[in-house]
């Protein structure tokens, strides 16, 4: 068998594992009780391995909210004393079966989703979406949803969680892609449909009644709740497609704010990183662009599984998030089908005439066509200490699949 | 197909402009019908990516 026929059979092998994936939300916990690995004074951050010294702004600022959070720190001068000092572990989400929206930090005592890919029996984790602390603010303001979160939301969803016995995903994201959500930046539908699920369980879960409320208006008035869940599904249900040896399918693309990351199927363990690239879309009212940090965060892993920008022509409401056309978002979902393996045959756009979306970005193609993956994301300020500031369309640099070709060249044709 | 050779120089020719877009927008201020097809060099030009994807894709 040649190499380009072992080539097409690894990467038809992992298109199967994708599409055959069945997330199921199982749990709502502390990330000390189920991410593998995650030590006591570690802090996990989105994106591909970075040094504290070359983190930047908004993970630095989220990493000293961590610290207070955690209380290795009493304030923020004593916190970044003490992650300049080397003596807080950091390391990637990726690394622990994990992912975080933008900078992406969890310690043990955040809750995180715990979705377990039925399929294959692998689980991931995510913890909650929220417009703060994830973005580098390390207020009182934002740690206390932090805590909110950890003694309030988290606890009761997790008891709601259990005691529906699961929640299987696909079905949920199979609707909510007919409904105009796109699974990234668009959940309004997810969100509602997980609200509507949970509710009903939630008030007999036994809890009390200042607690469930409070939950009932957390899920059923968050825009953004759905992500965390998309984004652990979306890594459940590619974990199992990583090291099938001599695939060209990519299994992770990640950003920590300075490097963008890749990591392919028939390298696993190796990440081809280049420059963070600067994202273009809208900003908040007060905003300008030299306020603006570059890409970040784990959400790209919604992509990598075929949502996100592959299923934006879909969802033409995401437009007022992140700029752009209904016409443009069309020709992006069309696309991304010339650097895919195949199409999903469960998540399905009306819009595309209920074709599948594009799944298996293949690192040949994008090479081979110069196009691309297509992201649409949300932007942080380049300095530590704000909230978000807005919201937009990136491509990865061409350089990270580039590096991979050529390593992949190196490790198959010796 | 057979081709009508004389239709063919008479008629008013149409321009398929691969690559560089700005080259088709000269004809298409000239007045001549430009069919436009999106196209770039392999790996951005890149020889040796180039001859990995002839062995590879």
């Amino acid at each position: 068998m040649s190499l380009r026929e072992r080539i097409n059979a690894a990467n038809e092998e992992a298109l199967r594992r994708i599409v055959a994936a069945d997330p199921v939300l199982v749990d709502v916990a502390p990330a000390s009780e189920v991410i593998p690995g995650l030590r006591d004074r570690m802090i996990l951050h989105s994106g591909p391995p970075v040094a504290w010294d070359r983190m930047c702004g908004a993970q630095r600022g989220a990493a000293i909210g961590m610290c207070l959070f955690e209380g290795w720190a009493n304030d923020p001068a004593e916190a970044e004393r003490l992650l300049n000092s080397g003596e807080i572990a950091q390391e990637p989400n990726h690394h622990h079966a994990t992912v975080g929206p933008m900078a992406g930090t969890i310690t043990r005592n955040m809750w995180v989703w715990v979705v377990e890919n039925r399929a294959f029996g692998n689980r991931a984790f995510c913890r909650q979406v929220e417009s703060f602390q994830q973005f580098g603010d390390y207020s009182a303001e934002a740690l206390a949803a932090l805590a909110k979160w950890r003694d309030i939301w988290g606890p009761a969803l997790g008891a709601a969680v259990r005691k529906m016995g699961g929640l299987p995903l696909k079905p949920l994201v199979a609707r909510a892609l007919h409904m105009g959500d796109e699974m990234h930046n668009r959940v309004v539908a997810s969100s509602s449909l997980f609200a509507n699920a949970v509710a009903p369980v939630l008030v007999d879960c036994g809890l009390p009644k200042e607690q469930v409320l409070s939950t009932l208006y957390y899920t059923g008035n968050h825009p953004f709740l759905f992500l965390g869940l998309s984004m652990a599904a979306a890594k459940a249900s590619m974990d199992p497609a990583r090291g099938v040896e001599a695939s060209t399918v990519v299994t992770a693309m990640a950003r920590n704010g300075t490097e963008f990351g890749i990591q392919v199927s028939g390298l696993e363990g190796e990440w081809f990183t280049a420059p963070a690239p600067r994202v273009h879309g809208l900003l908040l009212p007060g905003w300008k662009e030299e306020d603006a940090g570059l890409d970040m965060g784990d959400s790209a892993i919604t992509e990598t599984v075929g949502w996100g920008g592959f299923a934006i022509g879909g969802a033409p409401g995401i437009l007022a998030f992140t700029g752009g056309t209904a016409e443009q978002a069309l020709a992006y979902s069309r696309d991304m089908r010339t650097i895919s393996v195949g199409t999903s045959p469960d998540y399905l756009l009306p819009a595309l005439n209920f074709e599948g979306t594009a799944v298996g970005i293949d690192i040949r193609k994008v090479v081979q066509t110069n196009t691309v993956p297509v992201i649409d994301t949300a932007i942080a300020h380049r300095e530590p200490g704000h909230g978000i500031i807005g919201g937009g369309i990136v491509r990865p640099p061409l350089e990270c699949f580039s590096r991979a070709l050529a390593r992949f060249s190196e490790k198959y044709q010796g | 197909m057979p081709v009508n050779l004389d239709e063919l120089l008479q008629g008013k020719p149409v321009f398929i402009n691969v690559g560089v877009r700005a080259f088709g927008d000269s004809l298409r201020e000239a007045g001549h019908e430009v069919i436009y097809l999106d196209w770039s060099p392999p790996a951005g030009g890149d020889p040796r990516l180039a001859a990995i994807l002839d062995d590879l894709l």
